[in-house]
């Protein structure tokens, strides 16, 4: 039996929807609940309905609560984080709650933010989910307590659930499992009245992580450790210059190495099938493929440098303008000039992009992979086989980081395994890898930046006019994201945090000119500011200076509207102390907002002979709720690691067109001995909760920068640091 | 074919002697808790145990530890293995967890040697483990966690 009925509730950030609730239970003694967004209509009880394929909670005789989980984890922990959620709202006990990946289905499980979209980034797995599992967690507690009332005979009122026991004033109780087959025959309340805040026992508090175990003996299972029966590995050698196409083919060699089984050109590239991971790499080593560069780029780094510089003399795209701010450069006390470079760089999760992708008998396709834009990927590898959407299956799994590098607005290597399953007529399981050199040199880069700013001071040292030039390539336009994310020719993207920037300056301009390129770009931990933070919190410290005003002191004065950055500016710095640190060493401040959530950072550093040494980090966020303290704590710790790695000295470069690094050594990520001693302080609040798998990353190069300055009297403004501009220093 | 004992079993293993020691284990006998991250032994993803050294799997040939003892993480056991998956899990080291692998093994080898390590022993004995999460602040005190447990 299967009963459904609707409650409305308008989520914040999609309005326009509403949301239901459905539940399905009854032959499989289990209990489901689902919050389903959908159109505007309303589910009536029809008890010949199948159970709801798209539940989010799921009760089982055996006391488990799975919550069906429909982002991806690529380590943010948000498994742990959306269990804790229903956890509460149902009033579980930790050591019952379960979690396994949710199928691909946009109707079921999109993001709420994205719109019919399932997928993950923007930080937003948290928020959008924030009321979704909410409801969906409380409304299988009155289930479970409307069955225990029916059983027990007594007024719902009048019973308690506390760590995943029902119970009643008479001395009866009984488990979430015993209770699972009832409930799922309850209806389905209409209305379910959500936690107050100050009751919560789980959120706020420190819950062990859910993936832990998994991830400490080997046995978590990444798209890289599928096995299928006759599963062949595939590894594609792709065009040397971005924009390069395949004009010829000489597969001789490669196919008479043994182990490889085919060779296939792809729009992509040339594709070569073996029996494992190794013969591939022995038979693409043995491939001879001559290259068509016509639409290639062929350009090196300086000569984009240069063209970028000169783009940079003219009036861009206008991303803010307010005063005027050629008339008040003149009348300015003091002006300071700057120019900040942001390099090309690349990802680099340590899992290697991969994923498995076959026919089954039956006709339809199924796919392994730690896909992030499940929609994308469902409808790109649909279309490539020609099949229909309800014949194409993905298996998520734990992804090994992605940073970004996943969510493509083309499926990119899940595209390439459908058209090499295509090409390879479906005989066999694909297993589509990439060696770390592919994914070095295989693009989808945070888009390298130049900016050029002039800010200037009135006599009392306040800013008074803010003129910001950026120039890089936009990864949206072009895309199918276009029409979402571009604004009278604005990619809002490129210029976030700096057109937002929250200092009061009467006179700003800020402008963009894309830098078109057959380079492939994309979101990078923090998409727009991982490159507007450091100049904004750069030339902020450089006015401090300039008006020879305390860099704290002169911020604060400045947010006066804005106390959520003023409150984590204050929590970091009162954190950090007051100890006067020795010649040679430096402090320096950032704080920045990004994705909703405020984070600031004081970076202490040592600067001598051999270069520059982070020695700690404070850092203090508000990211509204903190669902999993400790969680937050580890991405804020990540996000510094993350973007210390390109402070310090990560970049990709090309001469003439190809990409100078290529694996672990020119691309060297930060390492242990590298990581300055952290502490992460939370504001806590009581807003809804906001993002933190990236805000961790924008403050930190900034606060180095102004750090090294404050040892040094040099400023580094660009990325990564020049330490050969500290010279004797 | 190639004998290997891995994890107290031994394999008769039809491969080329020059295949690194990272696909027999992963592709061919399917013990995919060892990872490939770089495949040139710059991020000690597929750090296993040889002898009881950590020994980057990636560039070890095959043919070259015929006969010795190789031990995964499937197989680790005894104190100092248990300590440190034991700090691991009450610090919740792990984000992605794709590198932890190797990070444990680094890890167990550290203590097997050096019982009570020192920051600048944690340095260099995991400098070669590369974790893009960066979880180096809490690597570096479940290490002291686990040593302390060791006592």
């Amino acid at each position: 039996m299967l009963i459904r009925a609707n409650t409305e509730t308008a989520t914040k950030a999609a309005p326009s929807r509403r949301s239901f609730l459905k539940a399905a239970g009854a032959t499989t003694g289990a209990l489901m609940v689902a919050t389903h967004i959908g159109p505007n209509k309303t589910f009536a009880a029809t008890p010949n309905d199948p159970p709801a394929p798209n539940a989010f909670v799921k009760v089982a005789a055996d006391n488990t609560v799975t919550v069906m989980v429909k982002h991806l984890d690529m380590g943010q922990g948000i498994t742990t984080g959306l269990a804790t959620i229903v956890a509460e709202e149902i009033d579980a006990d930790w050591g019952q709650m379960r979690t396994a990946f949710a199928p691909s289905d946009p109707q079921a499980y999109n993001n709420l933010f994205f719109g019919p979209i399932q997928g993950t980034g923007g930080s937003t797995s948290t928020a959008n989910s924030w009321m979704q599992l909410r409801q969906a967690g409380a409304a299988a507690r009155a289930m479970l307590v409307a069955a225990a009332a029916a059983e027990w005979n007594v007024p719902a009122a009048e019973i308690t659930v506390a760590k995943g026991v029902v119970s009643h004033k008479s001395g009866k109780s009984a488990t979430f499992g015993a209770l699972a087959a009832k409930a799922g025959t309850m209806p389905v309340p209409a209305k379910v009245t959500l936690k107050d805040p100050k009751d919560f026992t789980l959120i706020g508090t420190r819950l062990p992580r859910l993936d832990s175990n998994d991830k400490t003996d080997g046995k978590a299972v990444y798209a890289l450790d599928i096995r299928r029966p006759g599963m062949k590995t595939a590894l594609v050698l792709r065009p040397p210059r971005f924009g390069g196409t395949v004009k010829s083919v000489d597969d001789k060699a490669a196919r008479a190495v043994p182990g490889v089984v085919d060779v296939v050109t792809i729009p992509q590239g040339v594709a070569v099938v073996a029996d494992n991971t190794w013969a591939a790499q022995r038979g693409r080593e043995a491939l001879v493929v001559t290259w068509d560069d016509a639409k290639a780029e062929m350009r090196s780094t300086a000569q984009m440098l240069a063209d970028y510089k000169a783009a940079a003399e003219k009036p861009g795209i206008v991303a803010t303008k307010e005063g005027d701010v050629d008339a008040a450069l003149k009348k300015a006390a003091k002006v300071v000039e700057a120019e900040f470079v942001f390099p090309y760089l690349a990802h680099a999760p340590m899992e290697p992009l991969n994923c498995v992708i076959e026919m089954t008998p039956s006709g339809t396709c199924e796919i392994h992979a730690g896909s992030q834009f499940q929609t994308v990927e469902h409808a790109t590898a649909a279309a490539i086989l020609g099949l229909k959407m309800e014949q194409v299956k993905i298996n998520t799994l734990w992804a090994g980081g992605s940073f970004g590098r996943r969510a493509t607005p083309n499926a990119d290597y899940i595209a390439e395994a459908a058209q090499i399953l295509k090409a390879t007529g479906s005989k066999y399981p694909v297993h589509l890898v990439q060696t770390r050199e592919d994914d070095i040199k295989g693009g989808r880069y945070r888009p390298m930046f130049y900016h050029k700013v002039r800010a200037g001071i009135d006599e009392a040292g306040n800013p008074l006019v803010w003129s910001h030039r950026l120039v890089g390539q936009s990864f949206v336009i072009g895309t199918a994201l276009e029409p979402m994310m571009v604004k009278n020719g604005l990619d809002h993207s490129a210029v976030e945090g700096a057109s937002n920037m929250p200092y009061p300056v009467p006179n700003v301009l800020v402008d963009w000119h894309n830098a078109p390129s057959p380079v492939s770009t994309l979101w990078w931990r923090s998409v727009g500011h991982s490159h507007t933070a450091q100049a904004v919190e750069v030339m902020i410290d450089e006015l401090a200076h300039a008006a020879g005003k305390d860099p704290v002191a002169y911020r604060l004065g400045l947010l006066k509207d804005h106390p959520r950055h003023r409150a984590v500016l204050e929590l970091a710095v009162a954190k950090a102390g007051q100890d006067k640190l020795p010649a040679g060493r430096g402090r320096g401040v950032a704080v920045h907002e990004s994705f909703s959530s405020f984070v600031a950072m004081v970076a202490d550093v040592t600067v001598d002979k051999n270069g520059v040494k982070v020695d700690r980090v404070v850092a203090a966020v508000d990211c509204g709720i903190a669902v999993n303290p400790d969680v937050v704590r580890a991405q804020v710790e990540g996000g510094i690691g993350y973007g210390l790695g390109h402070a310090l000295r990560n970049q990709i470069t090309f001469t003439d067109g190809v990409v100078d690094q290529a694996n672990f050594d020119g691309y060297e990520p930060l390492r242990m001995s590298d990581m300055p001693k952290i502490e992460v302080h939370i504001v806590p609040s009581t807003a809804a909760p906001t993002g933190i798998g990236e805000p961790g990353v924008p403050p930190i190069a900034p606060a180095v920068a102004n750090a090294i300055f404050a040892a040094t009297g040099k400023r580094l403004r660009s990325l990564p640091f020049d330490l050969k501009m500290l010279g004797s220093a | 074919m190639i004998k290997l004992s891995i994890n107290n079993v031994d394999h008769d293993l039809d491969v080329p002697p020059d295949m690194p020691l990272l696909w027999a284990v992963r592709d061919v006998l399917n013990l995919t808790g060892t990872k490939f991250g770089c495949g040139q032994a710059l991020c000690g993803a597929c750090t296993v145990m040889v002898d009881g050294n950590p020994t980057r799997s990636c560039q070890t040939l095959v043919g070259d530890v015929a006969g010795q003892k190789i031990t995964t993480i499937e197989g680790v056991d005894g104190k100092v293995a248990q300590a440190v998956q034991t700090a691991w899990r009450k610090l919740d080291v792990v984000q992605c967890g794709y590198c932890q692998s190797g990070q444990i093994m680094s890890a167990i080898g550290l203590l097997t040697t050096t019982p009570k390590p020192t920051d600048a022993d944690i340095d260099s004995a995991m400098d070669g483990n590369v974790c893009r999460c960066a979880t180096y602040v809490r690597v570096r005190a479940a290490i002291h966690e686990a040593a302390t447990m060791l006592g």
